[in-house]
């Protein structure tokens, strides 16, 4: 084949062949760019369609959105402090100031110190048994295909139940209090860091696995001096991450009664004191923001190492 | 010919410490690091009161819930916890659709090669950054305060929250994007707006579906729990049955969760491979 344009000019016969060839390529792409189109109008409409019916579910009408949103907007506004420029700095007896804006700060700063206590215990906990569990679950080292399936159904299991859920529960057994906010989030961080922890497993190299085996060592033996050397670097970085997502889950598993800032922000909430909801918020947010700052610099040294 | 060894031994030793195990400093600071944690932990374990006494009380009480919990049963009000499903999954997809709508235009305001002034990108980036570190759940009790209960709360929890994650991940997308197709589009004559969505939109656009496709998955299990405060969906089911102490219909009810769960990934999944084709 020379090519639809190399044979162009080799003579008078062959011009009409060329437009043909042009015309037939150019009907061939309109008509799939016209199928493409009906293809997109197809799926468009379907998806249309589909999000019709969850707005009419979900109780989304254009009449309560009209409502609603005015509120919101509303809301969110009362949410800000009133500052006023001359007091910023003063006492916290002054109107306008930060001072009295903040004034339940030490307070505030205990509970989120709590928070972040709950979250690091809790990832801690998670962790350990991750660390024990994501051996048998990952696919070469299980004894056998048993072990693996089970052990990672059981991780999945626990994965997919959310810790706030979890939290519902654990408040029965074990009362109102950071005890059950801790066991919850911990177990639902078993499931999430095990599979992880698995796939990192699954990923490392075999040969020293295999000199500790033929130089006698039990199973034991060779995932300790064998696997958990190659993957301790990034189990640690996976710790690190979950323990961001755990201090976001703290901040709210409060709010069934679990310990932490969230039963104070659901207190305030509940009880319309409008500019403290908006302090608390911002104090949760500039926490979330440094702990991740701060485990993001971690993370990075701790794989950079490696 | 041993003291010849013993003293090569030595020899090694002095020009590699490290060879020889950790050195007398490293082992201290080992050692310290440990004490550190020891008390860190038993210093958290004392401040939560897990007294021993607790704890059993606690697996004990554990253990009654979990034999009331099987046989997981439907109750009687099963046609209340179906539409409690179907009113998760909508949320999540119409909350996932507005989020994904709105943080498109702002990924592009976020994105360092659309908006080219390093102060602007820097201030905008900061913002998404503050609003990703509200959880969903604490919008939601906003919202249900703000427009009332039910899922209207829940839907715009979802968006609200999500609108700042998917515009700091399509920011980065179009950051990661060959700047050599849109000079391409320039070099012809294509004006800006021509540029993005000629050179640009092609090939950010995948990377957008297909995470609006995991923010589908993802806000289905989210959307599962909003209801604990209010806000719609299968979760005021879970929370109303749990404060009467059906257990056995709260099992039934996380189990659909589960399976809930399993059907948006499967379709998640083919419509992934089926338009996206990874």
């Amino acid at each position: 084949m020379d090519g639809v344009w190399g044979d162009a000019p080799a003579g008078r016969g062959q011009r009409p062949r060329l437009a043909v060839t042009v015309a037939s390529a150019e009907l061939a792409f309109r008509a799939r760019s016209l199928a493409r189109r009906r293809a997109t109008f197809g799926y468009g409409s379907v998806v249309l369609v589909l999000l019709a019916v969850s707005a009419v579910v979900s109780e989304v009408y254009p009449r309560s959105l009209i409502d609603g949103l005015p509120r919101v907007g509303e809301y969110f506004y009362k949410l800000l402090p009133t500052l006023q420029a001359d007091a910023l700095f003063a006492g916290t007896k002054t109107k306008g100031s930060f001072a009295y804006w903040m004034y339940r700060l030490d307070a505030w700063a205990w509970l989120l110190f709590e928070t972040s206590q709950i979250a690091a215990l809790a990832t801690l906990m998670g962790a350990g048994l991750a660390g024990l569990a994501c051996f048998p679950a990952a696919a070469n080292l299980a004894p056998n295909r048993a072990v693996y399936l089970v052990c990672r159904r059981t991780l999945e299991l626990f994965r997919t139940v959310p810790d706030i859920v979890y939290a519902l529960i654990l408040v029965w057994a074990f009362g109102v209090g950071p005890m059950a906010g801790i066991f919850a989030i911990a177990l639902h961080t078993v499931g999430a860091l095990g599979k992880l922890f698995a796939e990192v497993v699954e990923n490392a190299d075999m040969r020293p696995w295999e000199g500790v085996r033929a130089a006698g060592g039990n199973w034991v033996q060779a995932v300790r001096f064998a696997i958990v050397p190659q993957v301790a670097p990034n189990f640690l970085s996976y710790v690190l991450l979950r323990f961001e997502i755990n201090v976001r889950g703290a901040t709210v598993i409060g709010f069934v009664g679990a310990g932490g800032i969230g039963q104070e922000l659901y207190v305030v909430i509940s009880r319309n004191y409008y500019e403290e909801i908006g302090a608390i918020i911002l104090l949760i947010v500039l926490v979330v923001a440094a702990i991740d700052l701060v485990s993001e610099r971690l993370r990075n040294a701790v794989v950079g190492r490696e | 010919m041993s003291e010849v060894a013993a003293a090569d031994v030595a020899a090694w030793k002095a020009r590699m410490p490290r060879a020889f195990g950790p050195t007398a400093a490293g082992r201290r600071r080992r050692w310290l690091g440990a004490v550190a944690f020891v008390v860190w932990l038993a210093a958290l374990l004392w401040w939560f009161d897990f007294s021993p006494l607790r704890l059993w009380n606690g697996l004990s009480g554990l253990l009654v819930i979990l034999r009331q919990m099987v046989p997981p049963s439907p109750g009687e009000h099963w046609d209340m916890i179906l539409w409690g499903l179907c009113e998760s999954v909508a949320m999540a997809f119409l909350g996932s659709t507005i989020a994904v709508l709105v943080a498109f235009p702002l990924g592009f305001l976020g994105a360092n090669n659309v908006v080219v002034n390093a102060l602007a990108h820097f201030s905008i980036r900061r913002w998404f950054d503050l609003f990703r570190g509200m959880d969903q759940l604490i919008w939601a009790l906003a919202f249900v305060r703000a427009v009332g209960l039910g899922p209207l709360a829940g839907v715009l929890a979802i968006a609200a929250a999500e609108i700042a994650v998917l515009a700091k991940l399509f920011a980065e997308a179009i950051e990661n994007a060959d700047s050599r197709q849109t000079e391409a589009i320039t070099a012809v004559g294509g004006r800006r707006i021509l540029a993005i969505r000629f050179g640009l939109l092609p090939q950010v656009f995948p990377v957008m579906l297909a995470q609006y496709l995991y923010q589908i998955e993802s806000n289905t299990r989210s959307a599962s729990i909003l209801g604990v405060v209010g806000a719609g969906g299968i979760g005021l089911q879970i929370a109303e049955r749990i404060k009467v102490r059906y257990w056995d219909e709260v099992l039934f009810i996380i189990l659909l969760i589960l399976v809930m769960v399993a059907v948006i990934d499967t379709i998640s999944a083919m419509v992934r491979r089926r338009i996206i084709g990874a």
